[in-house]
């Protein structure tokens, strides 16, 4: 197994305000890593220094590019795909449209046959296909979400708090397509989350956050087996 | 069922319609109202220009009265100074505006919302200095106004076919023709694969740089763009006043105008920028001339309406009563109003609801 990701020292402010200090952790081709933490504990900064959103230090290798210091397009084109906290949809553009947006650095023909791909994997966008994004449930709206990031054809994606406000009844609905869009496809994920149980179940390997730093690491039948892990994230 | 097609259909039959009726109008009018429609045309094309923007990229610009006037400079000098006839003037003025609409798109990615506003509002208030400092015209100012020789159509337009030859119909349909260029224009830019961007852009600028769009060019791209809409608009402009001026009131009240124009007929729609300037102009011109004439025997309204001051304050009371009414502007009214034809027509009861058991 390769190594797709490599982090070390990540470092990322807002302002004067550090809010990582220093991560180390790699993601192998074809895993599915999870990122556990309470709020503010610095997961989504971790996805949005990944993506060049914020103010980064560090040493980050992905695909054989160092990234740290890129924009956000650039990153994205080199086959990161972030998809947002709260969706970040184009909620005036139509579910078909916000997919064609996926695949705004593709040239190749094979968009639309990509798009009726997507569409077989998540059926209720098909139906809604003409219709503003904004009209979606929460959960056809992370769907689309979703789809739209694989629409770039990416090598990664990072999803931030995919389950964030919906029925727990979707949230394992979507956690299962992901599963296995992870085992059948190979696609690498980076999963923030706050519902470890979810999280922990698609995931190969995982990490916790706290107020910055990784303070425990392994698989996650390890994390799952931990004791401060299980009080903290579990509930039990 | 009326489908997406039949739709379709028959915005494309009201389209022809409407440009049929716009190509009949000046043989129907006097020359006041041909040049009056005129001036709809290319405040609209300048509304546009700024739906462009503002609409559907989300920047806001309160200073487009200098890209119309660098527009109406450029054409007015060319052919005044020059002896150029008004077309070419356009191949000039139009690269032209672009590049200045560059030259301000790139320091205002700097700043957003109000602050933007106020920066484009200052380019509306710099413009007649500069106009000022650089143009010397009629007696040392900076208004450059053409006699009807410098104005007239030029050899090809036929005089005999049609009275296109008069200078009131020839400005109006240059006017016409340039608005239904760049209305398809319009149509082709927000349906591509940039018009998609410039509404990603407005509507999430992080999602829309996570999925690869360079926000920065598309944002520089949509100022030139709309520039360059003003820009034209400007040019045309110059047929139906006869002059290019730069005033700071005048700036910055076409600034507003077009604003105006674009908000009441409907923000991020093609045709809204266009039936907004019809309304600006027609409200203000019937507001203004043919109101006063017919309160006349109303005695003491007349006092109120006859006052000058009257008729910018009772157009700002139809503007607020305009946006109380439709929100959303005529185009997302309109929509509303279709929206609800096309769900009762769909849906046609299947069946009586059954009778209860007795």
């Amino acid at each position: 197994m390769s190594v797709l990701l490599e982090v070390s020292e990540l470092r990322a402010s807002y302002g004067a305000v550090r809010v990582l200090h220093g991560l180390d952790f790699v993601v192998n081709e074809g895993e599915a890593v999870v990122i556990l933490g309470a709020n503010g504990a610095g997961k989504t900064t971790t996805l949005r220094a990944l993506s060049g959103m914020v103010e980064t230090s560090g040493h980050v290798h992905f695909d054989g590019h160092s990234i740290v210091g890129s924009r956000s397009e650039q990153i994205s084109r080199i086959g990161i795909a972030h998809v947002p906290q709260g969706r970040g949809t184009i909620v005036d553009l139509t579910v078909a449209e916000n997919l064609r947006i996926g695949a705004y650095r593709r040239r190749d023909r094979e968009v639309a046959a990509d798009i009726e791909r997507w569409y077989d994997v998540f059926p209720k966008l098909e139906a809604r296909a003409d219709q503003q994004a904004g009209n979606l449930s929460g959960g056809e709206q992370q769907m689309l979400a979703i789809a739209r990031a694989l629409m770039s054809r990416p090598k990664l994606v990072l999803l931030d708090e995919p389950s964030l406000g919906l029925a727990p009844i979707v949230t394992q609905e979507l956690f299962r397509t992901l599963g296995e869009l992870n085992h059948t496809e190979g696609l690498s994920m980076l999963i923030v989350e706050q519902n470890a149980n979810l999280a922990l179940g698609i995931g190969s390997r995982g990490y916790v956050l706290e107020t910055g730093s990784i303070v425990v690491s392994g698989t996650t039948d390890e994390l799952a087996g931990d004791d401060g892990v299980r009080r903290a994230y579990l509930g039990v | 069922m009326v489908s997406r097609r039949q739709t379709q259909v028959i915005g494309l039959v009201m389209s022809i319609i409407v440009l049929v009726l716009l190509i009949w109008l000046p043989h129907h009018n006097g020359s006041t109202n041909t040049l009056r429609w005129a001036q709809v045309l290319y405040i609209g094309v300048a509304a546009m220009g700024l739906n462009l923007l503002t609409g559907y990229n989300g920047q806001v610009s309160i200073g487009h009265g200098a890209f119309f006037g660098v527009g109406a400079y450029t054409s007015a000098l060319l052919m005044h100074n020059h002896g150029w006839s008004f077309l070419p003037t356009l191949l000039v003025a139009a690269p032209l505006c672009f590049l200045v609409g560059v030259l301000v798109g790139f320091p205002a990615l700097r700043v957003k919302g109000l602050y933007l506003a106020l920066v484009t509002l200052g380019l509306a208030v710099l413009f007649p200095d500069l106009t000022k400092k650089y143009v010397h015209a009629t007696g040392g100012t900076n208004l450059v106004s053409l006699n009807r020789g410098e104005l007239s159509p030029p050899a090809w337009v036929p005089t005999s076919v049609s009275a296109i030859g008069r200078d009131d119909q020839w400005a109006y349909y240059v006017c016409l023709g340039a608005a239904v260029v760049l209305v398809i224009a319009a149509l082709l830019i927000v349906r591509s694969r940039f018009g998609r961007a410039l509404i990603a852009v407005r509507d999430h600028e992080s999602a829309a740089a996570s999925v690869g769009i360079n926000a920065a060019r598309v944002k520089v791209m949509a100022f030139a763009l709309s520039a360059l809409y003003a820009g034209i608009a400007g040019s045309c402009s110059v047929l139906v006043t006869h002059l290019a001026n730069a005033e700071k009131v005048q700036t910055f009240q076409l600034s507003i105008e077009f604003l105006v124009a674009l908000v009441i007929g409907g923000t991020a729609t093609v045709v809204g920028p266009l039936l907004g300037a019809w309304l600006v102009v027609t409200l203000q011109h019937w507001i203004s001339d043919t109101l006063p004439q017919h309160v006349g025997s109303l005695g003491p309204l007349k006092r109120v309406l006859g006052d000058p001051a009257a008729s910018p304050a009772l157009f700002g009371i139809m503007l607020i009563l305009f946006v109380f009414v439709l929100p959303d502007g005529v185009v997302g009214g309109f929509r509303r109003a279709w929206a609800r034809f096309v769900r009762n027509r769909n849906q046609t009861p299947h069946h009586a609801p059954a009778p209860l058991a007795t």
